[in-house]
């Protein structure tokens, strides 16, 4: 509640905040349907009308309504990204939080296996996993969130490190508390904070990976609508219909904008270094 | 045991797990090099034809005697036959690498020149609309995805100068450098608009923590001119943070920018091993993949270096 109410007071996270709710907004009534026109319908005699009052957002080469499109594939690329960020933020939690609390070999163990996929170019790691199990929706998290597990896992291990030696720890075992319960309760609820933010962030960037991918064709496969496929279509068409590249562009750069804006309040407000700074 | 030996230790094993990470991981993708390389032709070989083909490519043994052959090999500097191109993987990366390389120097050349000027600016002129505008076209810039930015440059290219990004054959940088930096330059604006954009912001941070730093204050009270103070005490600290991540961002760009080149049409290591990985071209793949994790890797501990060589409050080695 207080953090929301942060949020509220932070200038530009309060810009972040709206932007979110009103992509939320718009991709929950394009995936219960309520969007202008049917996506998937070709209005064969308004192929590539500009912008208008009966297309918003004009129409593609197959009549289809830009803004119709947009709305589900704003759905489409939310789901992906809040699915793979919501795996790699699980996943890597676990690695780092286990690999900060045991030490030893396992430590060496799972970091250098985090490194290895770190040191694995991001993009080809995305598209190695993809050509393994062929393009679609959950090939596109499992692939976004295998980029993205190692970044959390070390956001997670560095903490632990320092957590484990605190005091608190020491008192919480003389206690007779079990592992779990310490993991859980102390280590896990005193990373809330930097989880958060990191998560944030993450978002920006897997809707940035995603828009990627499905532009490369291996993400979201047509007719049905995504974001970075409708900007690959309007490649060729842009000098005939400018308003295919804008509005998918202004999309994918406004969603992405949101998450950052929001990320950096939230780091702003739960980052106590730059909490004394400001103060 | 020291940090850099430390380092050096675990280099080559992060090296393996790459390696092995891709040898096995591309054999799990459906469908093999031959029909791939052959097309519908490949249906019309005899089986003695096939198997000799798998044999001259080193594809006909069991994976794991592949990957020991394959790995003896790259120890000895052969990282293999690519079956889509018939010659040394080696050389076909060598022939490609110099645009990566090219393409990544010019993109940081391109956001270090915005980015730090840009964020000393908006450090010194806290809150005032400098700063504020500096600040959104930073934030801006980090939220624009490559190829919107690639696209909107191709867009503005052809419809208001009519001039279209070569495409087709490329001019190198020996051969033809006019004609090597026209088909360059626009890739690099793409690739260092994101790049310009994260610069600013860690400048503008950075430069904003030193500037509250004690020894500006002494130097300012020394009635040092408040030009001098920023330029030339403030921003040598300030950079610090600034080399980090232009070198990690670099290492990045050294792996190919699969997308950027796919819309100018570049040569580079990214479309290449795109590619090889739809021609199921496996040691082409896995030369790419484990020379990239190699610069990738050299960079990162370039960066490191440069790191304490910079800052002598750091020293790697105590922990």
């Amino acid at each position: 509640m207080r953090i929301l109410r942060a949020i509220a007071a932070h200038p530009t996270g309060r810009i972040g905040a709206g932007i979110i709710l009103l992509y939320l907004l718009l991709a929950l009534c394009g995936t219960i349907g309520f969007t202008p026109h049917n996506p998937l319908q070709q209005f064969r005699i308004d192929r590539l009308q500009g912008p208008s009052a009966t297309y918003l957002m004009g129409t593609d080469l197959f009549g289809r309504d830009t803004a119709s499109r947009l709305m589900v594939g704003i759905g489409q690329s939310f789901l992906i990204a809040f699915a793979s960020v919501g795996l790699a933020s699980l996943v890597g939690t676990i690695i780092g939080l286990l690999a900060g609390w045991w030490g030893g070999w396992l430590d060496g163990a799972f970091m250098r296996s985090m490194d290895v996929l770190l040191a694995f170019p991001a993009i080809l790691l995305a598209l190695l996993i993809i050509a393994i199990v062929g393009p679609g929706t959950f090939t596109s998290v499992v692939a976004i969130a295998a980029v993205y597990t190692p970044i959390f896992a070390r956001v997670v291990r560095g903490p632990t490190l320092s957590l484990k030696r605190r005091e608190f720890v020491d008192a919480a075992r003389t206690f007779g508390s079990s592992e779990r319960y310490i993991l859980t309760r102390h280590l896990l609820l005193n990373l809330v904070a930097p989880l958060t933010v990191q998560v944030t962030l993450a978002l920006a960037w897997a809707l940035l990976t995603e828009a990627g991918l499905s532009f490369l064709g291996l993400g979201t496969q047509p007719p049905a609508p995504s974001l970075g496929l409708m900007m690959s279509e309007a490649r060729n068409l842009m000098q005939q219909a400018p308003w295919l590249l804008v509005f998918p562009g202004l999309t994918i750069m406004l969603g992405i904008l949101g998450f950052n804006l929001f990320g950096d309040a939230l780091r702003d407000i739960l980052d106590p270094r730059t909490q004394r700074r400001t103060a | 045991m020291n940090y850099l030996a430390r380092r050096l230790v675990t280099f080559p094993l992060i090296l393996l797990g790459v390696s092995l990470l891709v040898f096995f991981s591309i054999r799990m993708i459906p469908g093999d090099a031959i029909t791939a390389m052959l097309g519908t032709e490949a249906g019309l070989l005899t089986p003695v034809q096939r198997q000799a083909l798998a044999e001259y490519f080193g594809i006909d043994q069991p994976a794991v005697v592949q990957y020991g052959r394959w790995l003896w090999g790259v120890l000895q500097g052969d990282l293999g036959l690519s079956v889509t191109y018939g010659r040394p993987v080696l050389a076909i990366i060598l022939e490609r690498f110099p645009l990566t390389l090219e393409l990544a120097l010019l993109s940081m050349v391109i956001a270090l020149s915005v980015g730090v000027p840009a964020g000393v600016l908006a450090a010194t002129r806290g809150e005032r609309p400098a700063d504020v505008v500096v600040r959104i076209l930073a934030m801006l810039g980090q939220s624009t995805p490559g190829f919107v930015v690639g696209l909107v440059i191709i867009y503005v290219l052809s419809v208001y100068f009519g001039f279209i990004p070569a495409m087709g054959s490329f001019a190198s940088l020996w051969s033809d450098p006019l004609a090597n930096l026209g088909q360059l330059i626009f890739p690099a604006v793409t690739l260092g608009f994101a790049f310009a954009a994260s610069v600013t912001r860690i400048s503008r941070a950075s430069m904003l923590d030193v500037l509250s730093d004690d020894y500006i204050r002494t130097a300012r009270a020394k009635g040092v001119p408040a030009r001098s103070v920023v330029w030339h005490h403030a921003l040598p600290n300030a950079l610090i943070p600034v080399v980090t991540l232009s070198g990690v961002e670099f290492g990045y760009l050294l792996g190919g920018a699969v997308i950027v080149e796919q819309i100018f049409a570049l040569p580079g290591l990214g479309r290449l091993t795109l590619d090889a990985i739809g021609q199921r071209d496996y040691a082409l793949v896995q030369g790419c993949v484990l020379f990239i994790a190699l610069n990738f890797l050299i960079v990162n501990l370039l960066v490191d270096l440069a790191y304490a060589a910079l800052d002598p409050r750091i020293r790697l080695g105590a922990r």
